[in-house]
């Protein structure tokens, strides 16, 4: 579809057709004081060589580091077809299309997207994607306040083994709802969640019980125990999964009896390159019977009047132009081309694919952790079973060990020490299939010279 | 021309209310609503127990081209929702004045039911708005 502006004369055969002098004259109904200002802080404009030059620089700045942390972004192989194809002209635009009939492969790229979604979850449902993860979790804990009609405290339990960034966007976005988000306790052995944790919450009136897996520290939670005690509770239940993670674990639609009745997470580890810190996408999935409550865009299948099947948008009765501010999201950014690049990664690696992906990462979490776990001065937080990520634990701040391991190229690790103090000095590592063992090597020994040098001085 | 029962009360909005003999009051959109609305795809009934106001939206009706609140003509505890309608939407579209009820209410005070229109003053309302 070619995208034709207005010519100037358009412009002015326009305003003379309303009898507007000018494109400013629309806007003269909003009162002055209401106006943006001009953005004095924006620096003047760049030439393209100009800009180019400064981003070459910024890029460079980055240099090209060996990167150990993980913390809700992984670095994973992107094989060169994906952004080859995602980049084509015909998929080049980040919004839904709502012409059916104009935009039958990128509807037919969503449907399959979401058939791959609801596959890998285990659930009925998906809808065309979300913002990222952390607001695909805050728009899930709106969706079970909506579904589980028998709650009324909209109270929700968190772990605090829950990415804590996630947590803060929760309250950012559903706190101001009038939310309650009830922090759980990890136990500081395992470091997981524990359903003798919940014992205190039964017989109260709760929502929904939010399980993340694997969780932020990368220890696998007993997602069965937690699930039907949640249910036995009549709690929903929220998943938040690493999609990648979903090749070798048991999907959220089979945890427990009954399975996970909301699932949610970022989807950038399915074709996404770091890039900065985004643009990422979320992805939600549900049981059949909380369709109606889930927020954003859905394409469905059909038959057009000659019985042809075709795609289109669905369920969109539900959503804010039509049901204005009582749709079930006002917040529902489809990120199109990343999803894009998330179905064509998918379909290129295939199950078979992923799942040696998944398994390549436990594998080089395993072999990181043990060269790692036997520097001296370091120890390994938590033992239980684990995908991607690990606690290790410093004899020391672990803000100079960081630094000191950047001189030497590394990039160690996420220092989480501030928002867990009492694990302590705690670095949280990861390794994906990105890191061969020859990394692993060379981050051991700078490791054990920092740990070494800084015990010396 | 839609069909307004003489026996019922209604709202502007579009709901109809039946005063029953057991004291409750059956609620339900009238048949212009239905044709305005066209064919019904999913109804959110409420839960029994539920406690509504007056004018408080508490069921949404869903067709093919918009989803609308449905507002209770009284205040009072829900009795039942229909729950027909969750595997038959279209009753409404069919039945609106009886199969295609949507819940029941025990109203706080009966002098609201009285207060609401009657076919009418319903009439004249429809015939307001098409003009």
């Amino acid at each position: 579809m070619p995208f034709i502006p207005h010519t100037a004369d358009d412009v002015r055969e326009m305003l003379a057709a309303i009898g507007a002098p000018d494109i400013q004259a629309l806007f003269d109904e909003i009162p002055a004081e209401l106006r943006a200002r001009a953005l004095d802080a924006i620096p003047p404009a760049l030439s393209e060589m100009e800009i180019g030059r400064l981003m070459s620089e910024r890029a460079a700045a980055d240099g090209q580091r060996l990167n150990f942390i993980g913390a809700g972004a992984y670095e994973h192989h992107v094989p060169a077809a994906v952004w080859a194809i995602v980049t084509r002209g015909e998929f080049y635009s980040a919004y839904t299309p709502y012409q059916a009939e104009a935009s039958q492969g990128t509807l037919q790229l969503l449907y399959e997207f979401q058939s791959m979604m609801a596959s890998l979850t285990g659930m009925a449902a998906s809808n065309a994607s979300l913002y990222d993860g952390a607001t695909a979790l805050a728009e899930a804990c709106l969706m079970a306040v909506r579904a589980h009609r028998k709650s009324k405290s909209q109270r929700i339990l968190v772990p605090a083994a829950v990415n804590p960034d996630y947590r803060a966007v929760l309250q950012a976005i559903a706190g101001g709802q009038q939310l309650a988000f009830e922090l759980l306790p990890y136990d500081p052995r395992g470091g997981v969640t524990t359903p003798a944790s919940l014992e205190k919450y039964r017989g109260e009136d709760i929502t929904a019980l939010v399980i993340q897996q694997p969780n932020f520290f990368g220890n696998l939670e007993d997602v069965d125990a937690l699930t039907d005690w949640a249910h036995a509770a009549g709690m929903l239940v929220i998943a938040v999964v690493n999609p990648m993670s979903l090749a070798v674990l048991k999907p959220p639609g089979e945890w427990g009896a009954k399975g996970a009745d909301i699932v949610c997470g970022e989807g950038q580890p399915l074709g996404v390159p770091l890039s900065s810190g985004g643009p990422y996408f979320g992805f939600m999935t549900t049981r059949m019977e909380h369709v109606r409550q889930m927020p954003g865009r859905i394409v469905g299948r059909t038959v057009d009047l000659d019985g042809k099947p075709g795609f289109t948008l669905t369920l969109q009765a539900r959503e804010q132009h039509i049901r204005r501010s009582k749709a079930t999201s006002n917040i529902c950014t489809n990120q199109g081309l990343l999803v894009t690049a998330a179905t064509i990664y998918m379909s290129l690696v295939g199950p078979q694919g992923l799942a040696k992906i998944a398994s390549t990462c436990i594998q080089r979490t395993a072999e990181l952790v043990a060269a790692l776990g036997n520097v001296p001065g370091v120890r390994v937080a938590f033992n239980g079973p684990r995908f991607h990520e690990a606690v290790l634990l410093l004899d020391r701040p672990v803000r100079g060990v960081l630094e000191a391991l950047a001189a030497r190229g590394i990039v160690g690790g996420l220092d989480i020490s501030g928002e867990y103090p009492s694990l302590g000095n705690a670095l949280l590592v990861c390794a994906t299939e990105t890191r061969t063992p020859a990394d692993i090597a060379t981050y051991a020994r700078a490791l054990a010279e920092v740990m070494q040098s800084a015990a010396a001085a | 021309m839609s069909n307004v029962p003489a026996d019922l009360r209604f709202l502007k909005s579009h709901e109809w209310a039946r005063l029953e003999a057991d004291g409750t009051i059956t609620v339900g959109i009238s048949d212009h609503a239905q044709q305005a609305l066209g064919d019904l795809v999913f109804v959110e009934t409420p839960e029994a127990g539920r406690r509504v106001a007056a004018g408080e939206a508490c069921a949404v009706v869903e067709s093919v081209k918009a989803a609308s609140d449905v507002y209770s003509p009284v205040g009072g505890e829900v009795v039942a929702g229909n729950a027909d309608l969750g595997g038959q939407p279209e009753l409404i579209n069919q039945d609106p004045y009886g199969a295609g009820w949507i819940m029941r209410i025990r109203p706080d005070d009966k002098s609201q039911f009285a207060a609401l229109l009657d076919a009418k003053a319903y009439e004249a309302a429809l015939a307001a708005e098409t003009h």
